[in-house]
């Protein structure tokens, strides 16, 4: 990526709105008890890291985060695989998953909690059930989707059924499943989010309901600009990817 | 051939002016005996009788809709029929080989890796690189074999797809209105290639098209279904390379078109390409 005149454009806004903010802080415009100052969230951030206490906090969240989205995306992405290319499978599983589907899976908090207290494994299974659909959605349907006209083509050129799948189906599927890995990272950090905000004794959300109950704002500031960040961080790694195997698609062609 | 096709009430212009050349020995040569294809309640083909020697150069023309495609899935073994018998060449793996109207290139795959889905399988990696790189220059793209398909023009990429189908120097080579989709320039320079190409491999070429000249400028013979029924059996000898806009091909073409749309067909049907007459 080249740095010239027009990428910095995109940070102009940003810029002035953390200046203003500082301002507006600054002249006592903003009370401190409604929105500290960027500075004062910045020592907060400081502080933390300091004592350690921050870096757990979010080791343990991206832990979290990582594992439920390996289970809930592995087992979608099976189950997309699976009911994308046998029509058995999918008659099988594919109605009682779109069942499953219509519940809010953050409506399954309480039943978690009962069934997992609040330890790691609710939380996990919390994230792993929100991933899962829109894995298993657009795995499935960006299988379903392959250019038909190519898969002739493989099988005319004597592709056995694996070469057809690895050479022809995958690819082909992959702009498809690539958003739904997208979906799943906003989904991921949403449900972590509300899981350890009302449950938890260590994470991030922890660390800002914490500081709520001893009235400091500017670590709930801190919580909430790091969690946008980690957000921010996930959807770049996703796109890096996707760039990089998706190098042959004319929407990422060099110019 | 067509006497047992009940639809045939004609004698094939047959004309052998030209030496009939020497049957190479990888070539495919096509028995088709008694062919029928329905989809349901409707019938495709109706009981086609026909031969194509090994080499030759075989077009098919008629109307949308009527078999044309079917009997070279058939061929190919993309379908199979209802009732009748097929054989096509010894039937060993990779010997037939199709060119779509659509290039029906991977696009997630570079040019080279493109072409190498024709390779022979079990031939090594190397083998089936050096295979393709030979068969991409062959058909004048040796230099873009790392490429994108997206970044190459509707004739580059057919012209892949052509070296995708020679790679395995196939004993049959099926052609689906591969040119349909191009300009009119591009397409001449087309069938030149491919009238070239299959000059020196020697393949069995069966293209399937709606342009009668077309057929013309690269058949050694064209047949014309129409209602799944072999309607006219035509041996072009006109001499080649053949120039298009020659006498001879229009009045063929003229023909053909008679046929096609149900004029009487003229008196005189001798002397197609006669050697005297022939045009370089």
């Amino acid at each position: 990526m080249r740095f010239d005149g027009k990428a910095l454009l995109a940070f102009i806004i940003p810029a002035a709105l953390l200046l203003s903010w500082q301002a507006l802080s600054s002249l006592g415009e903003i009370p401190e008890s409604v929105l500290p100052a960027p500075t004062a969230v910045a020592a907060a951030g400081w502080r933390l890291a300091w004592t350690g206490e921050l870096w757990s906090n979010v080791t343990i969240s991206a832990w979290r985060a990582v594992i439920g989205l390996v289970i809930g995306g592995g087992v979608g992405f099976a189950f997309g695989l699976a009911n994308g290319l046998s029509r058995l499978s999918e008659r099988l599983t594919d109605p009682t998953l779109q069942m499953i589907r219509t519940i809010p899976h953050l409506a399954m908090i309480p039943l978690v909690i009962l069934w997992f207290g609040i330890d790691e494994t609710a939380k996990i299974f919390l994230v792993a059930l929100g991933v899962f659909f829109p894995v298993y959605l657009n795995t499935l349907h960006g299988i379903r989707t392959v250019d038909a006209q190519l898969v002739e083509m493989g099988r005319a050129y004597g592709m056995s059924a694996w070469e057809l799948f690895a050479r022809v189906v995958l690819p082909g599927a992959l702009p498809s499943i690539f958003v739904g890995l997208r979906y799943a990272l906003g989904i991921m950090w949403l449900t972590l989010i509300v899981a350890e905000t009302i449950s938890a004794s260590t994470g991030l959300g922890y660390m800002a309901m914490n500081a709520r109950e001893f009235m400091m704002v500017d670590v709930v500031v801190l919580s909430i600009l790091i969690y946008a960040a980690l957000g921010k961080l996930a959807d770049s790694l996703a796109r890096l990817l996707e760039r990089a195997t998706l190098s042959w698609h004319p929407a990422y062609l060099p110019a | 051939m067509t006497a047992n096709d009940p639809a045939a009430g004609f004698e094939p212009t047959r004309l052998a002016l030209t030496a009939p050349r020497p049957a190479p020995l990888e070539a495919a040569a096509i028995d088709l005996r008694g062919l029928s294809r329905s989809f349901g309640d409707k019938q495709v083909l109706r009981h086609v009788d026909l031969h194509v020697p090994a080499g030759q150069f075989l077009a098919i023309v008629g109307r949308s809709g009527c078999g044309k495609s079917t009997l070279l899935r058939i061929l190919l073994g993309l379908d199979a029929p209802t009732s009748g018998a097929v054989a096509v060449g010894d039937g060993r793996a990779g010997s037939s080989r199709i060119m779509f109207q659509e290039p029906r290139l991977l696009p997630w795959a570079r040019v080279l890796d493109n072409v190498r889905v024709g390779a022979p399988r079990g031939g090594g990696k190397a083998a089936g690189r050096a295979a393709a790189q030979a068969a991409l220059e062959q058909v004048g793209l040796g230099d873009r074999a790392g490429e994108w398909p997206s970044v190459l023009s509707g004739g580059q990429k057919q012209r892949v797809a052509l070296a995708r189908a020679l790679v395995s120097r196939p004993a049959l080579l099926a052609l689906d209105e591969p040119l349909g989709a191009l300009d009119a320039l591009t397409r001449i320079e087309m069938q030149n290639l491919l009238e070239s190409v299959w000059r020196r491999q020697r393949f069995t070429a069966v293209l399937v098209t709606h342009d009668v000249s077309e057929a013309l400028a690269l058949a050694d013979r064209v047949i014309l279904i129409e209602e799944g029924r072999l309607a006219l059996d035509l041996a072009v000898s006109l001499p080649r390379p053949r120039r298009r806009g020659s006498l001879e091909m229009a009045r063929l073409e003229g023909e053909i078109l008679d046929r096609l749309f149900g004029k009487p067909a003229p008196v005189e049907r001798v002397a197609a390409g006669a050697p005297q007459e022939a045009v370089a």
